[in-house]
């Protein structure tokens, strides 16, 4: 079993996400192992890009702290290199990043080297269904699973991207970017239906999920839930000093939906 | 070429947001539904007439061509046009498709301005909604602008984020459109984004070299030699170029903003300092370092004030048809001063990217050799930053 489907078996899968370098690459890496601790089931690891389209403000600071660190590929490789060999990291890892960070490395070595370190899978907002076939073959050559994403205006097309996916699908709660979100109003129950009717890859979801009760909510349709900004606005409070109080976010929202 | 997915060689796609997907896919359907539809093209064609001040002219600068002695110089007038510049040709066009498609709301990015102003134009005549995207930087650049703008009643949002210029207002109407669709359309302003953008604002734009090819064919009885035209996403490059691109002995010639230079950091030469990449929904070339961030430009224009190029110009440049060259902000200034003087024409600071590299090579052509330059906005929005530029303290 592949340690992504791992992660969602027999369970509800709570998925962190944290941005590489913010505020600096030791945080993030004393943060990752907090997460685990915290029985994170599955980590997303974001590679800063200078035009982050998709994401809201919060996750925007965070990848323009991160950036302005001086962090880069390099090091946030290196991480995750630590994380495995040194520490005996074994949750799955997945990078999200943008389209351009991976092409202008040269996708062969991109998809390689997330093979060697052990980053399970890829999610790129900026590659939808139709241009997939940009990275797929190399994704596919190298064992890395490419992740796609539905929206609540994905209409027609659930059944379509869920025949490929791979990994697992990222369903997109709400309208708009990445960022905290008072409710959310997508039937997201309807879109796991036809999701659940064409494959047996596992979803998870995210985009303006910050509390136990709504992380407990999304997971009665779901079968995980992503947390992003509610966790990077903990380390903009904190900085080098949030590694505490972000393990006790994912344990009291890991304890929600368990 | 092939169109399929909105590909020009290598360049272009859709690499956008799921959210948005089935927008474009809507927006694609809509316009190849309307672009052949004869009640549409009456309507644009009637506004583009008599709202629009359309056909622009094209004049032939006969002391501009005897200042420098060589080829005859032609100027397309787009800054005639109502608004000032040639982006009213393709917010008409869009605006009206948008309308068809029963969105009540447009939302726009703008660097200098004019396709702001254009953009709030439309809404107010069309009855339409209207939010503006500015980087802040630009705001205060191009400040008679914005108020241009809420004159027409449109909302103007500066955006401070990254280098507060024309990519953040681009990304952050990115951003509102994933978060607002059902009754929105993004009035994208330049011939970049992803598909089918590239092609709807390029087949809006393409009447100036529709125009200039009828009119120097009546003025000259042949076709001009060149056409030189600024291009930063490249909008009114295209219209000038495209009814040319089968022409293969019109030289056809994009001047990119070089800042303070193709050799320093401060440049937005996209094809000149560039390299293959994907953002902002498109690949094509952009301004980046060796991390694949994308870089922080500069140039005197906000218009040209951006990182990439359109999809098109990337191929017409791999193909060869077309010629990039890079117009430093000196050089531009010159020719904004140059052209006021010899014609008493006031170019935008953009436009006198082209001018100042036709004052370049006329004097180096023949004199029955036909150079058209695309004058694609007036200079009046630019006056208190040239004079700036020149040490006089003006405020607007």
């Amino acid at each position: 079993m592949s340690r992504i489907k791992e992660a969602f078996n027999n369970k509800k899968a709570f998925i962190p996400f944290v941005t590489c370098g913010d505020p600096d690459i030791e945080t993030t890496k004393a943060i990752v192992k907090e997460m685990v601790k915290n029985k994170a089931d599955l980590i997303e690891l974001g590679i800063p890009f200078s035009d982050p389209t998709a994401e809201g403000p919060t996750i925007q600071g965070a990848n323009l702290r991160a950036l302005t660190g001086g962090v880069n590929k390099e090091k946030i490789f290196n991480m995750v290199r630590e994380l495995r060999n040194d520490e005996g990291i074994t949750v799955p890892l997945v990078f999200m990043t943008y389209a351009n960070v991976v092409f202008s490395y040269g996708a062969e070595d991109f998809f390689k080297i997330c093979n060697e370190i052990g980053v399970d899978g890829v999610i790129l907002p900026d590659l939808p269904f139709e241009e997939k076939e940009e990275f797929e073959e190399v994704s596919e050559k190298y064992g890395v699973d490419l992740i796609s994403l539905i929206a609540p205006t994905s209409a027609g097309r659930i059944a379509m991207i869920a025949k490929e996916a791979k990994g697992f699908i990222y369903i997109v709660s709400s309208l708009g970017v990445t960022g905290m979100r008072s409710a959310i109003t997508t039937d997201v129950a309807s879109i796991v239906k036809v999701v659940k009717e064409n494959t047996d890859v596992p979803c998870a979801i995210g985009f303006g999920i910050s509390t136990p009760e709504q992380a407990k909510k999304m997971s009665e349709s779901a079968d995980g839930v992503i947390v992003g900004s509610a966790i990077v606005k903990i380390i903009e409070k904190y900085g080098k000093d949030s590694i505490e109080h972000v393990g006790k976010f994912v344990k009291d929202m890991k304890d929600s939906i368990s | 070429m092939s169109e399929k997915k909105g590909r020009f060689g290598i360049h272009g796609g859709q690499y956008i947001p799921e959210t948005l997907m089935n927008a474009v896919i809507e927006l694609e359907e809509a316009y190849n539904h309307y672009k052949d539809d004869p009640d549409f093209n009456r309507e644009l064609n009637e506004l583009l007439n008599n709202y629009a001040n359309r056909p622009s002219g094209l004049y032939y600068a006969k002391k501009l061509t005897r200042e420098l002695g060589g080829a005859k110089i032609y100027l397309k007038r787009e800054d005639l046009n109502h608004t000032g510049a040639h982006k009213i040709n393709n917010v008409l066009g869009q605006a009206l498709l948008a309308k068809k498609m029963g969105k009540t709301r447009l939302i726009a990015e703008t660097g200098a301005g004019q396709h702001g102003v254009a953009t709030a134009t439309a809404a107010a005549l069309l009855d339409m909604e209207c939010v503006v995207f500015m980087g802040e930087e630009d705001t205060k650049r191009q400040a008679l602008n914005v108020y241009r703008m809420k004159l027409l009643g449109a909302d103007v949002i500066p955006v401070t984020t990254g280098t507060a210029t024309l990519k953040d207002a681009v990304s952050e109407a990115m951003r509102e459109w994933t978060s607002r669709i059902d009754d929105t359309h993004y009035c994208l302003g330049s011939v970049m984004g992803p598909h089918p953008f590239p092609i709807i604002v390029r087949d809006f734009q393409a009447v100036i070299s529709k125009e200039i090819k009828e009119q120097m064919l009546e003025a000259e009885g042949k076709l001009p030699d060149a056409v030189i035209a600024c291009v930063g996403g490249g909008s009114n490059a295209i219209g000038s170029f495209y009814n040319f691109i089968e022409d293969k002995e019109v030289r056809l010639i994009g001047c990119e903003a070089a800042g303070r230079g193709i050799d320093t950091f401060e440049t937005a030469a996209t094809i000149n300092t560039g390299k293959l990449g994907i953002f902002h929904g498109m690949k094509s070339y952009f301004c980046q370092d060796d991390e694949g961030q994308i870089a922080p430009v500069y140039s005197i224009s906000a218009g040209l004030d951006y990182p990439g190029i359109g999809p098109e110009h990337a191929w017409l440049h791999d193909i060869g048809r077309a010629e990039y060259v890079a117009i430093t902000d000196d050089e531009a200034v010159e020719a904004f001063e140059f052209l006021s003087r010899t014609e008493g024409i006031i170019p935008a600071i953009e436009s006198s990217h082209a001018v100042a590299y036709a004052m370049k090579i006329a004097p180096k052509m023949d004199k029955d050799k036909v150079i058209v330059i695309t004058i694609s906005g007036r200079g009046d929005k630019d006056v208190a930053a040239i004079a700036r530029y020149r040490g006089e303290n003006i405020y607007e």
